[in-house]
């Protein structure tokens, strides 16, 4: 018997992407120059959260002949985003047989208690966290995958840093706690009992867990493999740079060799201008992506 | 283990649940002392680049013709298959396993699923869990098939190279690897 949409099957996507950059495009062509830097899947969106946070106003799923383009462009999996607790932009985005569904904060949310409830579906999801308490309530309501939530669209690592550390940090306080103190700490973490044991035993997150937000250059990428991240959402990063394609490539090449400075020094060379770029904390608090999901 | 990309932690802990002692495989020199090879599922086009520009191909390329035994899955079989159907432009593989396979052959992921599979030799089913796989659309003289799918073959082995189109590294049932293991032994 043959069936779709199981756990194993959506996280399994996941496993396969390990190691690999996601990186953002706005068409088909930027789609193509992703496929060619070996790109292991891109996100499909309107604006690069860059645009998003200097447009303003309401950002919503996209257009899905747009989403159709790019999928007929690349043969690697195509993800899309929709609303905070925008479930029928969800329906809509797996009616187009979209690979991953992102439930991001880059979008402005649809409901302000509510996360979709992503075990109705057979596509899996992604979803942003900026702590393990966050993380672990996505995965309850039924993530394949998280990625910690960073600053999107500014260039600027300092989030993604604060964030990968938080979630990291507290499964090795999670890993140090005698099984009787868990109960408490799930409380704590408004997690689920039984997700807080599973991350505790195994030392990392039950799914995969990639970066993502402010990731602009090769370094920036191997320092969050560095730190405990799977692999790298870049978004506003490459396209919003002065040459795409080659600093597309390089971070793919810094990714897989995370370790290796000297090859990492190699890639970085002339990759022209990074993103200009904008401090996180320059940023109004009103105007803060990451506080957006609970 | 080569971990250029994708799912090779998986492939690391099941071959030492059997007792193999793996080393993650980046770049040339890593080949050291090596015995045999696994190569992972993740993206095919992505792994294609990171093996030009790793230097990794050549030296692979060479030992997989000297008869190094090789363990594919999924984007793994694709990298071992000799002919290939909806690659991209110029992508290559080590043509070594005498196979067609057909990337994405069951289409998007909302195509992916699990299913039971018999495997040759075997009384208990194995559970094979597909994602994004590719489909053995031809295999050649001289290919063994392993495991069928609806009377299509989803695990083939010609000589030292095994290759499944589905992930035994996924769902904690080392049959497969244990099999391949064992071929390197003797």
């Amino acid at each position: 018997m043959a069936e779709q949409g199981t756990p194993r099957v959506k996280s399994g996507l996941a496993e396969m992407l390990k190691g690999g950059v996601i990186m953002d495009v706005v068409d088909a062509e930027q789609a193509k120059v992703a496929e060619d830097a070996g790109a292991c899947a891109v996100m499909a969106l309107e604006r690069v959260p860059a645009d998003i946070r200097a447009d303003g106003g309401v950002a919503r799923m996209s257009d899905p002949e747009m989403i159709i383009g790019i999928q007929e462009a690349v043969s690697i999996p195509v993800m899309a985003k929709a609303r905070i607790g925008h479930f029928v932009e969800a329906q809509v985005l797996e009616s187009l047989e979209v690979d991953y569904i992102d439930e991001s904060e880059v979008l402005t949310p649809a409901d302000e208690a509510h996360h979709i409830d992503k075990w109705k579906f057979n596509v899996p999801f992604v979803c942003g966290a900026t702590n393990l308490g966050e993380a672990l309530r996505r995965i309850g309501e039924g993530a394949a995958m998280i990625r910690s939530k960073g600053e999107a669209g500014t260039g600027d690592v300092v989030e993604a840093v604060r964030h990968i550390r938080s979630i990291t940090g507290e499964i090795r306080a999670l890993q140090a706690m005698d099984p009787d103190e868990l109960y408490t700490r799930a409380k704590e973490l408004q997690a689920p009992l039984a997700l807080v044991q599973e991350t505790a035993r195994l030392g990392r997150l039950p799914v995969v867990l990639f970066t993502a937000g402010g990731v602009a250059t090769p370094a920036d990428a191997a320092l969050m493999m560095q730190l405990g991240s799977d692999g790298v959402f870049v978004g506003s990063g490459i396209f919003k740079s002065g040459d795409p394609a080659k600093r597309a490539r390089a971070v793919v090449e810094a990714v897989t060799h995370f370790e290796d400075a000297a090859k990492i020094a190699e890639v970085s060379k002339g990759l022209g201008e990074a993103m200009v770029g904008r401090s996180a904390k320059s940023i109004p608090e009103a105007e803060l992506l990451a506080g957006r999901g609970w | 283990m080569l971990a250029l990309q994708g799912a090779f932690r998986e492939h690391v802990q099941a071959l030492a649940r059997l007792g193999a002692d793996a080393v993650e495989v980046r770049t040339p020199a890593d080949l050291a002392g090596v015995d045999a090879l696994v190569l992972p599922g993740g993206e095919s086009t992505t792994m294609d680049l990171l093996l030009g520009s790793s230097g990794l191909r050549e030296p692979l390329q060479a030992a997989i013709a000297g008869g190094t035994p090789v363990l594919g899955t999924c984007a793994g079989l694709i990298l071992l298959a000799r002919d290939l159907e909806d690659g991209v432009e110029g992508q290559r593989t080590f043509a070594a396993l005498d196979v067609t396979a057909r990337r994405n052959g069951y289409g998007r992921q909302v195509s992916s699923f699990e299913a039971d599979l018999e495997l040759a030799d075997e009384a208990v089913p194995m559970r094979g869990v597909f994602i994004r796989a590719p489909r053995i659309t031809r295999t050649g003289e001289g290919v063994e098939v392993l495991a069928q799918l609806d009377g299509e073959p989803v695990c083939v082995r010609s000589g030292p190279i095994m290759a499944a189109t589905f992930h035994p590294e996924l769902t904690g049932d080392d049959r497969l690897h244990a099999r391949f293991l064992a071929g390197v032994a003797s």
